[in-house]
């Protein structure tokens, strides 16, 4: 009887007093199924190397360690918002789908349950604007950022000069592929070049009309906003046509080793543009190698470590680190809310001096966040692929986007959107 | 001659050599189809798999490193050694035949006498297990596939054209090397089929499996028989795709563009596979060349279907399939 006594007394002390998890939730929205897995899996295994280099070397952030879930989206909107309902209530610091679609769908859900967003480099632009998008966050660049590089550069390979120019954008025809088609017009309209607009149905395993059509047109740059299977066939149609590969510029999402790697010889010379450093020349590659690779801790199958993909990831988990640890400072404790991180996320700075800290010298353009840009620098290089030695290599500096012709866009757009949806814009 | 009449002529010869490309995926289709009134939604998985094991023995891959790795804690991922690709396809070859037998052992044996549509969920089944199959042996990375067929712009064409009509046509070699690997498949079949003792048990499968059976043919064998000579057009398939965009697993997605071509060309001919291909890539080029300044481009995937819904209307056997008749 004592002891049946004990134990409802030690049972009901277990419902009153809920046991706290002491551990920080960073959940994984991966693809690492389906058409679109060579993308998904080096950026998640970038992602889970960077966490598990923070639990292994550092035991965590702040004293607590890292906790991460895996759920497979394969690239599907569904399953992508099927994987943010089934975290959601556990308390997730960040969520990152590495999906447009899935971004679009998950922006209303999480202003609503007060979940941070990342979505770097993709997903809506302007959600820059941060009194309007409270909870969403695009830091350091976005896809308009990626139209106004380009061009950029452009102007300074050609004498600060566009005017006659023909420029084709090639894009995958999905809200994606759409997004530079406002910026890309208006600066054709500011620089005096022509823009001829040719979309690719998804996957894009066939292309060969619209190569035919580049090649009546004969333009002098062909710029590609490409997605999986696309990118490289778009590659190799280039080279097949003969296109001068160093005139053929991709976003960053057609930049990765999947693109050129299938093409061979034929890719050689082809440029993409990037917000981080390529290749594995950074001290934080030496960690990564003797807390997880060598404790057999990789990701994957670790064989992704330092491809261009596998260091977004890798980027994108350090800059998650740096907010948890700037909202862990702010609030004072180390057990954080997904409010206090998005707080965290809205006072990060990523200052030069920090980077070299972290062992990723030079890896980023400093920038910091503030209520009003949650959009980073927008500064981006141009990487060129070697064939011959299978590597990527930084051929600019960091290049400045127009950041005075991209705020009007994004308020715009992002006036258009508080409209739409009755929200006040403002500081929280 | 006009320069768009030009243009137009370039666009449709490149649909003649397009459309070369969706036949072969479809006459996988096709094969199986006629000889057992199974509609397989996993060849265009076959054609992946086929194209995976390639690549994976030529480069010397070891299938299923990563379960090794991960349930031993071993670093292995390939032999040490490459393979000549003429080996490789030999290779591959067998492994398509011992997949046709397990397909037959596994899946059609239990599903004798079953509706076409149970039949036809097995194979959507089929095609899941083996995506996943061809996952976890040879990984989801994309790989470069190359057996020695030329890609890029065809200086014979360009020349030709250009002493014809002061225009270049381009014309990419590979999709050259597509016409005649096809043109060489389709005589084997047809020489297969008519002159050989299987490949008239085979057609006689086809016209009727009672009258088939009752004359001592072995449905069973004739099964295995028929998929693994899909199995092997798979593989030519996944050869010139995997060719034309590297390895990966979007090359499944390319069974979506045979089912036009077989609406059109109906589900039992094989020259019907042939000339719906030839169809549907003409068709396609030139009405995206045409349409393109109008609506804006992007039209070829729904075009095709579009094409198809169109041939159900007036003639839902196909081109060349066979006419049907229902006795009330």
């Amino acid at each position: 009887m004592k002891m049946t006594k004990i134990a409802a007394l030690i049972a009901a002390a277990a419902i009153a007093t809920p046991v706290v998890a002491q551990d920080l939730h960073f959940p994984m929205l991966n693809y690492r199924t389906g058409p679109f897995a060579p993308g998904g899996i080096p950026f998640a295994d970038g992602y889970q190397d960077y966490l598990t280099l923070i639990n292994e070397r550092d035991g965590g952030i702040g004293g607590l360690p890292i906790r991460t879930t895996e759920c497979e989206t394969a690239y599907n909107t569904e399953r992508g918002v099927e994987c943010y309902e089934s975290i959601r209530g556990d308390s997730p610091l960040i969520v990152q789908p590495l999906s447009t679609g899935i971004t679009y769908q998950l922006i209303p859900r999480v202003t609503e349950d007060g979940v941070p967003l990342h979505t770097m480099g993709y997903g809506r632009t302007s959600a820059m604007e941060g009194e309007t998008f409270p909870w969403v966050f695009n830091y350091p660049a976005n896809y308009w950022d990626g139209a106004s590089v380009a061009i950029n550069y452009l102007l300074d390979q050609n004498g600060d000069s566009l005017e006659g120019k023909k420029i084709v954008l090639i894009y995958h025809n999905s809200a994606y592929g759409r997004e530079p088609i406002p910026t890309l017009e208006n600066l054709s309209e500011r620089y005096g070049f022509e823009l001829v607009e040719i979309p690719v149905d998804s996957p894009g395993q066939e292309q060969s009309s619209q190569w035919l059509q580049i090649r009546r047109e004969r333009p002098d740059y062909v710029i590609m906003w490409g997605w999986g299977v696309m990118n490289a066939v778009a590659i190799q149609e280039a080279a097949n046509i003969r296109f001068p590969m160093d005139h053929f510029i991709g976003i960053w999402w057609s930049g990765s080793e999947n693109d050129v790697v299938p093409v061979g010889e034929g890719a050689d010379g082809y440029t993409a543009l990037t917000f981080h450093g390529v290749g594995t020349d950074y001290p934080v590659y030496d960690d990564i190698q003797e807390y997880v690779v060598d404790r057999g801790l990789a990701a994957g199958n670790g064989d992704q470590i330092g491809s261009a993909v596998y260091s977004r990831g890798l980027y994108a988990a350090m800059l998650a680190v740096e907010a948890a640890r700037t909202a862990q400072d702010l609030a004072g404790h180390a057990q954080i809310t997904p409010a206090e991180m998005r707080a965290g996320m809205e006072a990060l700075s990523i200052s030069e001096e920090r980077l070299a800290e972290l062992g990723l010298p030079n890896f980023s353009a400093p920038f910091d966040v503030s209520c009003q840009n949650h959009g980073g620098s927008g500064a981006a290089m141009i990487q060129q692929w070697d064939a011959d030695a299978q590597t990527w290599s930084l051929i600019t500096d960091w290049i400045d986007s127009d950041r005075e012709l991209i705020g009007e866009l994004a308020t715009a757009d992002a006036a258009a959107y508080a409209a739409e949806n009755n929200i006040t814009p403002g500081c929280m | 001659m006009s320069e768009n009449v030009l243009f137009a002529l370039e666009a449709a010869a490149n649909g003649l050599t397009v459309g070369i490309m969706y036949s072969l995926v479809a006459l996988g289709f096709v094969l199986i189809f006629k000889a057992s009134g199974i509609f397989n939604f996993a060849q265009g998985v076959l054609a992946l798999f086929a194209a995976l094991t390639l690549v994976g023995f030529q480069t010397g891959q070891v299938p299923f490193a990563h379960l090794i790795n991960a349930i031993f804690g071993t670093n292995i991922h390939d032999f040490g050694f490459t393979m000549p690709a003429a080996l490789a396809i030999l290779l591959t070859v067998l492994v398509m035949i011992l997949i046709a037998i397990l397909v037959e052992r596994l899946v059609l044996k239990h599903l004798v006498n079953q509706e076409p549509i149970i039949l036809f969920m097995a194979t959507i089944g089929l095609a899941y297990f083996l995506e996943g199959l061809g996952d976890i042996m040879w990984g989801a990375e994309v790989k470069r596939l190359d057996v020695g067929i030329p890609q890029g712009m065809s200086p014979w064409v360009d020349e030709v054209t250009y002493n014809l009509f002061g225009y270049g046509f381009y014309l990419d070699e590979l999709s050259l090397w597509a016409l005649g690997i096809a043109a060489v498949l389709v005589t084997a079949l047809v020489v297969f089929s008519q002159y050989t003792k299987q490949g008239r048990a085979l057609r006689a499968v086809a016209d009727d499996h009672q009258a088939a059976l009752s004359v001592g043919i072995s449905l069973r064998f004739i099964w295995v028989l028929t998929w693994s000579i899909a199995g092997i057009v798979a593989l030519v398939a996944g050869i010139m795709w995997g060719s034309k965009s590297g390895v990966q697993f979007s090359l499944s997605l390319i069974a979506l563009k045979a089912l036009p071509v077989l609406i059109l060309g109906g589900f039992t001919s094989i020259p019907g596979a042939i000339v719906g291909g030839l169809l549907i890539g003409v068709g396609e080029k030139l009405f995206d060349f045409l349409m393109q300044p109008v609506i804006g481009g992007a039209t070829e995937n729904w075009f095709a279907y579009m094409l198809a819904l169109v041939f159900l209307l007036f003639r839902p056997q196909g081109l060349f399939g066979e006419r049907i008749i229902e006795r009330v």
